[in-house]
């Protein structure tokens, strides 16, 4: 039974990893060809700046790794819709990892549109910027983990349908007491006993949607790896899910705090200061949640890759014998961080989901 | 790409990557989940309370037993003290009956004795009489012989009288 289980996951990841690779044609593609338009300079200097910026930011292709000149990446779908040509999709290995141009489309490396495709003419020059739809990392990250978290919690559902009064086995018993600690610490003090029902599905879905990413970016191998919840689009469709569902699910009593708060006349007229305040804290909740989960995130993958760049940069300012006796140094420091990131991923899921709900009791209670 | 502005397109792909992921699992995770965490708690609850019942009952029961025990030890004990007064009351009066009886006994053989030994005086005084008649008379016939041998006579007589 298990073995089976373990055998269909595999072939699942198996699938996951095939879809891509055999649709697109290439895993790996090699670039010695493609040199035509940058000449590579004789020694490249390591910039620490760009080293972490490139893994930490979202991208066009999965980038896996680079043996000398030549990069192993995953090709993702490009989805773009131009006002001169309409749609197109393709895949990014079309791009040959950013250095050529294909259907006069290219990916920006300077200027203002630096990272983003632009749409060229036969000349080369600029003439404009298409929809951009793409699946980036951070979206098939997302989908991976998504279909991971699908995959989770359906089979625990079924398992707790088939067998509703045994004790817990397996994942079940990994998950439920995550469940219980949400529904009963968080979801019941924050919203009430008598109203937390109806948010409960939102916030366990908030809860392990953002904690299996934050998971999935300290791994650092594919499908692992993409910085998700440290993209801060990702962590801001979360909070506008946050903001829609407590805006939406408000009762007369928060909109009249709102636009007819219990304060002196004055405040309120004639000028409304405290309408004016009190609408601005409905826009900057979730925009603190936005910012917070990002920033963490975000935080914790750059400092991680500034301890690894430690040793090139020594490397470079001494010498390889200096890289090579630093290396120890700034790995122990990477471990901490990584291992600190773990706590930090359980804190800002945590944390998301209780501000989350406390947002949702706010917007439910019946007293001030 | 600009790593804090938001790129509209993963905001757009987002949207609908979470939307779906809430609906799913909404429908056919957390629904079901919550509902047998919930079943399984009210189980737990209702056998944890009706095992608690059983134990009162248990303890209602044990508490009758002790009563019923102690009820029938009471009444054994009433039940000996009962038959130990009886068997007391019983020898006072036996043996006051067997007092009275004896004395009795006794008294009429006292008395009997009494009779009898009246009786036997009076047969005796009637034999002396008869003897001493007897007497009289034989020494009445020899004393028309001889004075002397009158005297030894009578003394022989004497002799051999006896009472009896």
């Amino acid at each position: 039974m298990k073995a089976q289980k373990s055998q269909q996951f595999a072939a699942f990841i198996l699938f996951f990893l095939l879809t891509f690779s055999l649709a697109s044609g290439t895993v790996f593609a090699d670039d010695k060809a493609n040199d035509h338009q940058n000449t590579v300079p004789t020694e490249k200097t390591f910039d620490p700046g760009e080293f972490v910026m490139h893994h930490v930011s979202d991208a066009f292709e999965w980038h896996i790794a680079t043996f000398g000149e030549t990069h192993v990446s995953i090709p993702l779908p490009i989805i773009l819709h131009s006002e001169n040509s309409g749609w197109h999709c393709f895949w990014s290995s079309k791009f040959h990892h950013g250095e050529s141009t294909y259907k006069n489309f290219r990916i920006a490396h300077h200027g203002e549109n630096a990272g983003k495709i632009e749409e060229v003419n036969e000349q080369g020059e600029v003439i404009g910027l298409p929809i951009d739809l793409s699946i980036t990392k951070a979206v098939a990250g997302a989908m991976f983990s998504v279909v991971l978290l699908l995959w989770i919690f359906l089979s625990v559902a079924k398992r707790s349908q088939q067998n509703p009064d045994q004790a817990p086995r397996g994942i079940q018993n990994l998950v439920e007491p995550i469940i219980l600690f949400i529904r009963d610490e968080v979801a019941k003090p924050a919203i009430g006993e008598h109203k937390y029902e109806k948010f409960m599905p939102f916030l366990l879905t908030l809860f392990f949607f953002i904690l299996i990413n934050n998971f999935m970016g300290l791994i650092p191998i594919f499908p692992f790896g993409a910085n998700v919840t440290g993209n801060i689009a990702v962590t801001m469709v979360l909070a506008l899910f946050t903001f829609s569902v407590t805006n939406l699910k408000a009762n007369k009593h928060y909109w009249k705090e709102i636009y007819n708060p219990d304060v002196p006349w004055w405040l309120k007229f004639p000028i409304p200061l405290m309408p004016i305040v009190e609408l601005s804290g409905v826009i900057t909740k979730p925009f603190v949640l936005m910012v917070r989960l990002f920033a963490n995130m975000m935080a914790g993958h750059m400092i991680v890759t500034v301890f690894i760049s430690l040793i090139f940069i020594f490397a470079q300012l001494m010498g390889p014998v200096a890289g090579f006796a630093i290396s120890p140094v700034s790995m122990a420091f990477s471990v901490f961080i990584l291992l600190l990131d773990i706590l930090v991923s359980f804190i800002q899921a945590y944390v998301f989901t209780l501000l989350s709900a406390l947002y949702f009791g706010m917007a439910n209670s019946e007293h001030h | 790409m600009g790593f804090v502005t938001p790129d509209y397109g993963t905001l757009f792909w987002m949207v609908i990557v979470f939307g779906i992921v809430l609906v799913i699992l909404k429908k056919f995770a957390w629904k079901p989940i919550l509902k047998a965490l919930k079943d399984r708690e009210n189980s737990i609850a209702n056998a944890l309370s009706s095992a608690d019942k059983a134990r009162q009952e248990v303890k209602g029961l044990k508490a009758d037993h002790e009563r019923i025990i102690a009820e029938a030890r009471r009444e054994k004990e009433d039940m000996l003290k009962e038959a130990n007064a009886i068997k007391e009351k019983l020898l006072i009066e036996a043996k006051g009956r067997a007092e009275v009886e004896g004395q009795k006994i006794i008294e009429s053989a006292r008395q009997q004795i009494e009779t009898e030994k009246k009786a036997a005086i009076a047969e005796m005084k009637k034999q002396v009489a008869e003897l001493s008649v007897l007497v009289a008379e034989k020494v009445i016939q020899k004393e028309l012989k001889d004075k002397n041998a009158q005297e030894t006579m009578v003394e022989d007589l004497l002799k051999d009288i006896k009472l009896k």
